[in-house]
């Protein structure tokens, strides 16, 4: 496996039973690059977190990843274990002892807004802290790949703000090349370097956008309305959409490999 | 205290209904006959009640031990799960009577069929909840856990024991609640003492007061037992809803 943390997916198909989850999906995240996977409910983003950290084999194509480690949907956290005892659950997995892996995540503890946290239990926390307690024990796995999904979907919207600005932050002081799957397109212009739009199931690469901005970014900013603008239309626009579905999944796994290029000259918005 | 007060309201009544002699008294006893049986007879009681009482602790501890090894058994390993789950199943078909007297003509008249009764009564609910309880898992969780390459044994220790905790304690309520029925058609088979002995004794001598003093004395060694392991349920299992306290939230 390489450590580079380049994420590849050339031609990936993966059904279940009779039902296609993704089909022909091709992207690659560059060591320490944001990638945003964007698409409506039920398009494979998850499946897709799910092969790069290789719970599941794909059908057909190649999926090569670095070791990842995966935040859940509904952040997973363990309901009887205190606060620190879950943002160290992959240290305990990997064999550290209670103590070592308590100590590990205690250390972030005030910089994820935590402190006096470290006892309570899941369900005395808010929605926030969970997703940051579960955030920290996905950066405790020690991987160069960070698989998120749909991180802040359950929050509210004046909380997912705030956490979406702490979780720019956040990254800003350990970069990863990080997999973020969101419905959310503003999340996705907000925090990735690329976000890579996929249809409605079967999911196939619709369109991939260079998102060449400097951070902070704010969702006021007027690159980032465009942007957001020409996702969503993108996404929703009828004919748009048909002719990506008619056109073989080579072609278009050519596309987006090509424009996923790290090195190659962003161009903002470069729509397929 | 609504449950105290239905009780009491329901003690008056049955008292007033044998009072009027619209009952006969040898088939329903009034309340005070009860309780004066229950006095008068202390010393044959408090002996029954030690002696029943011990062989529904032991039969719940076997119980419990081979309910946790069926549980395990069966999640873990395929082949033990095909094997024995119908053997499981079936085994509750079987009539109590019926099995009750081959216990005591294998085992003799001393405590061990009636342990045994009493576990055959109580192993199934507790293996089934914890059964259901390790595959009942939070699939975010299961992910989670995969996804850091836990061992089996990880698995089971940090994830599936403790998620089956919870339905795992409703299962030994459930047995403690039913241990008396077992203990009692054991004794019923062949015994001298105990509570189950002393209410068929009782039964055949019309004497209906001390039959209904020793059927309140397994009545209350039900509730007990299920206070008991209620209790001990809300130390261990502090996480759900409904054994935590209210949470207090957080900003």
């Amino acid at each position: 496996m390489d450590s580079s943390g380049d994420v590849t997916l050339a031609g990936v198909g993966k059904a279940f039973g009779d039902v296609a989850a993704l089909d022909g999906v091709s992207l690659r995240a560059g060591a320490r690059e944001t990638v945003a996977v964007v698409g409506p409910s039920g398009c494979g983003k998850s499946t897709l977190l799910e092969l790069v950290c290789g719970l599941a084999a794909p059908d057909r194509g190649t999926v090569r990843s670095p070791p990842a480690a995966l935040m859940p949907q509904r952040d997973g956290l363990l309901p009887w274990l205190s606060a620190l005892d879950n943002a160290g659950l992959a240290l305990r997995v990997a064999g550290e002892s209670r103590p070592r892996a308590r100590a590990a995540a205690h250390e972030h503890f005030a910089a994820f807004g935590l402190e006096g946290f470290e006892r309570a239990r899941p369900r005395e926390l808010s929605g926030g802290m969970r997703q940051r307690v579960a955030f920290l024990r996905t950066l405790l796995a020690g991987r160069p790949v960070l698989c998120l999904d749909e991180p802040f979907g359950a929050l509210d919207a004046l909380t997912r703000g705030q956490m979406q600005r702490w979780l720019a932050g956040a990254l800003a002081r350990e970069p990863r090349t990080v997999l973020l799957v969101t419905h959310d397109v503003e999340e996705a212009v907000l925090l990735a370097d690329r976000i890579v739009l996929l249809s409605p199931r079967p999911g196939r690469v619709v369109a991939t956008l260079e998102v060449d901005l400097e951070r902070p970014r704010a969702r006021t900013d007027l690159e980032v309305v465009e942007l957001r603008e020409r996702a969503l239309t993108a996404l929703g626009e009828p004919a748009g959409a048909a002719e990506a579905a008619a056109e073989p999944a080579g072609a278009t796994a050519a596309r987006a490999g090509a424009a996923t290029e790290p090195s190659a000259p962003a161009v903002p918005g470069s729509r397929r | 205290m609504a449950a105290a007060l239905l009780v009491l309201a329901a003690l008056a009544g049955w008292e007033a209904l044998v009072r009027a002699e619209v009952v006969d008294a040898l088939l329903l006893p009034a309340p005070t006959d009860v309780a004066r049986a229950l006095w008068s007879d202390r010393a044959i009681l408090a002996e029954d009640l030690a002696v029943t009482g011990g062989e529904v602790t032991l039969g719940l501890a076997a119980a419990i031990a081979l309910g946790a090894a069926l549980g395990f058994g069966m999640h873990l390993f395929t082949p033990v799960r095909r094997a024995l789950r119908p053997l499981v199943i079936g085994s509750q078909a079987v009539p109590i009577p019926v099995i009750a007297p081959l216990f005591i003509l294998v085992l003799g008249f001393g405590l061990a069929p009636k342990v045994l009764m009493v576990a055959l009564v109580c192993f199934f609910p507790v293996t089934i909840n914890l059964y259901d309880g390790l595959r009942d898992v939070d699939p975010d969780a299961r992910k989670l856990l995969r996804s850091l390459d836990a061992s089996r044994w990880q698995r089971l220790r940090l994830l599936e024991a403790p998620s089956a905790l919870p339905t795992t304690f409703t299962g030994i309520k459930v047995a403690a609640a039913v241990a008396v029925i077992g203990a009692v058609f054991a004794e019923w088979a062949g015994s001298d003492r105990g509570l189950g002995h002393t209410l068929l004794i009782a039964n055949g001598q019309l004497e209906t007061a001390r039959a209904f003093a020793a059927t309140f004395l397994l009545f209350a060694l039900a509730v007990a037992l299920y206070g008991l392991f209620a209790l001990l349920e809300r130390r261990v299992v502090h996480w759900t809803p409904r054994t935590a306290p209210p949470s207090q939230g957080a900003p």
